[in-house]
């Protein structure tokens, strides 16, 4: 909101301008012939060249009020610094004045009232038997594109820190409910550092040690050597065979399904830093309906069909 | 240039050095242009250096066609028409020659400090600030010696285009300042002192001006010489002149929010911006007007004179440019092309159209007459001609590939499925305009061919008129 000296003072040079403009067409066409085209001209000339006296073209000036006019009727409407402008809008069910926000919200509401039969219908089957709904997982990988794909990739195959969505490796678990959990509040993925505790070369040897878990090539040596702390450090979350326990989120080490990495050095680094991965929570931003569709979407890919 | 050609009244000197600078820079500035639009279609033409990618080489282009090519031809005619309507020489030959080597200075300046990446970021005014410093000292220089060139005229009043002229520096040099107030950080690096919508208003306060004062006031300037000149007929109306004049530039100022419709700048300085925009068509249409109807009486010379075709079809691109421009400034038309190609076709059907064409017209004429001939005494009329369809067919080939894809993407973009999701992705959206692009280099090829044909008539114009200077000197 303006002062309502800087309020007056913006209606007073637009309104000014306008009604300046409509005074200049006024004063010069002041004494003006009335025939069409002349040959007189103003008496002077520069450097040979003569200007004629000839009147405002009648079509012109039309056009120039009709501008102005026209002007005057849009901020009536529209409303200029603190007058509002008669235009109504419809947010909410009530009509107010019109502003851009206010604009967009009935847009919005107006759209959303359209397709919101179609996602009622979607929200009222189960997850699972969406799943098998084609017009739904269209739906679904439309969604999927616009708004996931950017960290999953739009083949939902992921990259590093981003889960494949399709190989049938769940962190966080691959129920249709767990699914739409995920989306819905997010996920906070914490592997905590162990520089400190573990030391330059009890990193190196865990190292080895969870490459023996699933059959990569180690140095079992190191690997025995870092057994036991694993059993104390690890085994918490991680499990004592190194499956994984979905409940928090912690991945299974025996797969050869790498989220950060398999490498040596990749393995070295999550040990040493440790890794923070955040599934941000859609619920607030998509609404029920939409994650709904999306989840369907989502545990399609990874049933066999 | 050998002092042969100078005049015993007027300073033809600076006239002839801008004149000359115009053709070069305009050469320069349009192949960097077909360039970048070729690096648009073909992106491997980026060749993945820094220096020759589309974001640094973008606003060399912007900068040299508009500042070096546009700037040059403003500076020839406008310091040869206020002396010839003023019958006087200029104020100051030393002002004179200070503007033309230091416009110049700018100009290589910022054609090695773009493509290095120093930039202040603002879309016309990327230059940093030792150029902008150098920018202002030669465009006061340019505004004292034009004003002071009217105050000791010999005609007892100030012919129209003089007008138009002293308006565009004017408003230029203040536009020109206030968006550049920046905090140097270092030599090559400063930031803007005004801050988010503030500065995004400023910006295109500047930037709106930049077209309605640079490159509309001041060109009316030169079609208010050239066009009655080149028909040898009086100008149609002076009442007209006053009125569209006088609305001109105290509308256009207002119109620069048009460039900001649905953002975060308040509905109210969005909608005066409309309302503004949309009363520019009349004040606009007033130039297209009296140069048109200028040529009442002579439309029969249109069949044998090249030059004033030029003049004539650029009065048409002006007028239809002034029209596309206040229909796109309406908030629901703006909602379609806004962020599309239609905003570079709009863009450009003035500045190739309209800017350039004048201005070519202008430089036909003027450039015998600087080398000793009389006007539009060029080596060669059959080329001007040839220069004339590349430079129409060019412009028609460019602006309609870009209302094509403007139109086109602004509707894939707004396309939705019953599901309420988009039906295409941004980048299909771009696959799509390919073909556009194509034919978008083709048009800017044609309008460099005709450019490298011109630059060729003047160089066989000016050893013409050497050697006929050099005999007549025998």
């Amino acid at each position: 909101m303006l002062s309502s000296f800087w309020s007056f003072w913006v209606q007073a040079i637009v309104i000014g301008s306008m009604i300046g403009c409509g005074l200049l067409i006024l004063y010069t066409s002041k004494g003006q012939r009335k025939d069409e085209t002349t040959d007189q001209t103003t008496g002077h000339s520069y450097d040979g060249i003569e200007e004629l006296d000839n009147p405002l073209p009648r079509w012109w000036v039309f056009m120039f009020w009709g501008t102005i006019v026209y002007g005057f009727g849009y901020l009536l409407v529209y409303g200029l610094a603190n007058f509002d402008g008669i235009g109504k809008v419809t947010v909410d069910g009530e009509e107010v004045t019109w502003t851009a926000t206010n604009q967009w919200k009935a847009e919005v509401q107006a759209f959303d009232e359209k397709v919101a039969p179609l996602y009622a219908e979607y929200l009222a089957t189960p997850v699972a038997e969406l799943a098998k709904n084609e017009a739904a997982l269209q739906t679904g990988q439309r969604l999927f594109k616009s708004y996931c794909a950017v960290c999953h990739g739009s083949n939902a195959m992921g990259a590093q820190g981003f889960p494949n969505l399709t190989d049938h490796d769940w962190l966080y678990g691959g129920e249709a409910d767990t699914i739409k959990q995920t989306i819905m509040y997010g996920r906070q993925g914490a592997m905590p550092a162990w520089g400190a505790a573990l030391g330059d070369e009890g990193v190196k040897d865990m190292a080895q040690y969870v490459r023996s878990l699933s059959g990569l090539e180690h140095d079992a040596e190191a690997a025995e050597k870092a057994a036991p702390k694993y059993q104390q450090l690890c085994v918490a979350c991680h499990g004592a065979e190194g499956k994984g326990m979905q409940l928090v989120g912690a991945p299974n080490l025996t797969d050869e399904i790498w989220l950060y990495g398999g490498s040596t050095k990749q393995i070295e680094t999550t040990l040493r830093y440790g890794r923070a991965g955040k599934m941000p929570a859609q619920a607030e931003i998509l609404g029920e309906e939409k994650v709904h569709v999306l989840s369907a979407y989502v545990y399609s890919l990874s049933q066999d069909k | 240039m050998s002092t042969a050609f100078d005049h015993p009244e007027y300073n033809y000197k600076v006239v002839r050095q801008f004149a000359i600078m115009t053709v070069v820079w305009g050469v320069v500035g349009m192949a960097v242009g077909v360039l970048i639009a070729a690096q648009l279609a073909w992106p491997q033409l980026n060749f993945d250096t820094p220096w020759f990618s589309f974001g640094r080489l973008r606003p060399l282009h912007t900068n040299a066609v508009i500042f070096a090519f546009g700037g040059c031809a403003l500076f020839a005619t406008s310091y040869y028409i206020v002396q010839r309507t003023c019958h006087t020489r200029l104020f100051s030959d030393t002002l004179a020659s200070f503007t033309f080597w230091g416009w110049q200075a700018v100009i290589v300046a910022a054609a090695i400090t773009l493509p290095m990446g120093m930039t202040s970021t603002k879309e016309y005014a990327e230059l940093e600030w030792p150029i902008d410093i150098l920018v202002t000292l030669v465009w006061v220089s340019y505004v004292v010696n034009f004003l002071g060139t009217l105050a000791i005229r010999k005609e007892s009043h100030i012919y129209v285009a003089n007008w138009f002229f002293a308006a565009f520096m004017i408003m230029i040099a203040i536009l020109y300042v206030g968006n550049n107030l920046a905090v140097p950080v270092s030599l090559t690096k400063s930031y803007s002192v005004w801050a988010g919508t503030v500065d995004a208003m400023i910006q295109w306060w500047w930037g709106h001006n930049a077209v309605g004062f640079f490159l509309t006031a001041g060109f009316l300037g030169i079609m208010y010489y050239f066009v009655p000149k080149q028909a040898g007929r009086p100008v149609y109306s002076y009442r007209l002149s006053i009125v569209h004049f006088w609305a001109l530039i105290s509308i256009y100022v207002w119109a620069g929010a048009h460039h900001l419709h649905y953002s975060a700048l308040p509905d109210w300085a969005q909608t005066s911006g409309m309302v503004m925009s949309l009363i520019l068509l009349a004040p606009s249409w007033g130039g297209m007007i009296n140069g048109m109807m200028t040529l009442s009486g002579a439309w029969h010379k249109l069949r044998t004179d090249p030059i004033l075709r030029f003049l004539v079809v650029s009065l048409s691109f002006y007028g239809m440019s002034t029209f596309e421009g206040p229909m796109m400034s309406i908030k629901t038309v703006n909602a379609l092309s806004h962020n599309t190609d239609w905003t570079i076709g709009h863009v450009h059907s003035g500045a190739l159209g309209w800017v350039a064409m004048v201005s070519i017209g202008a430089l036909y004429h003027l450039i015998p007459i600087m080398f000793g001939r009389k006007a539009g005494e060029m080596w060669s009329i059959g080329l001007i001609n040839l220069h004339f369809w590349l430079a129409t067919i060019g412009t028609v080939l460019y602006i309609a590939a870009m209302w094509v894809n403007g139109i086109m993407q602004g509707l894939m973009w707004r396309a939705v499925n019953e599901d309420g999701s988009l039906k295409y992705s941004f980048v299909e959206s771009v696959e799509a305009s390919h073909g556009g692009y194509v034919v978008r280099v083709l048009g800017g090829a044609f309008f460099l061919t005709g450019m490298l044909i011109m630059l060729f008539n003047v160089y066989m114009t000016t050893r013409d008129a050497k050697k006929e200077a050099a005999v007549a000197a025998a």
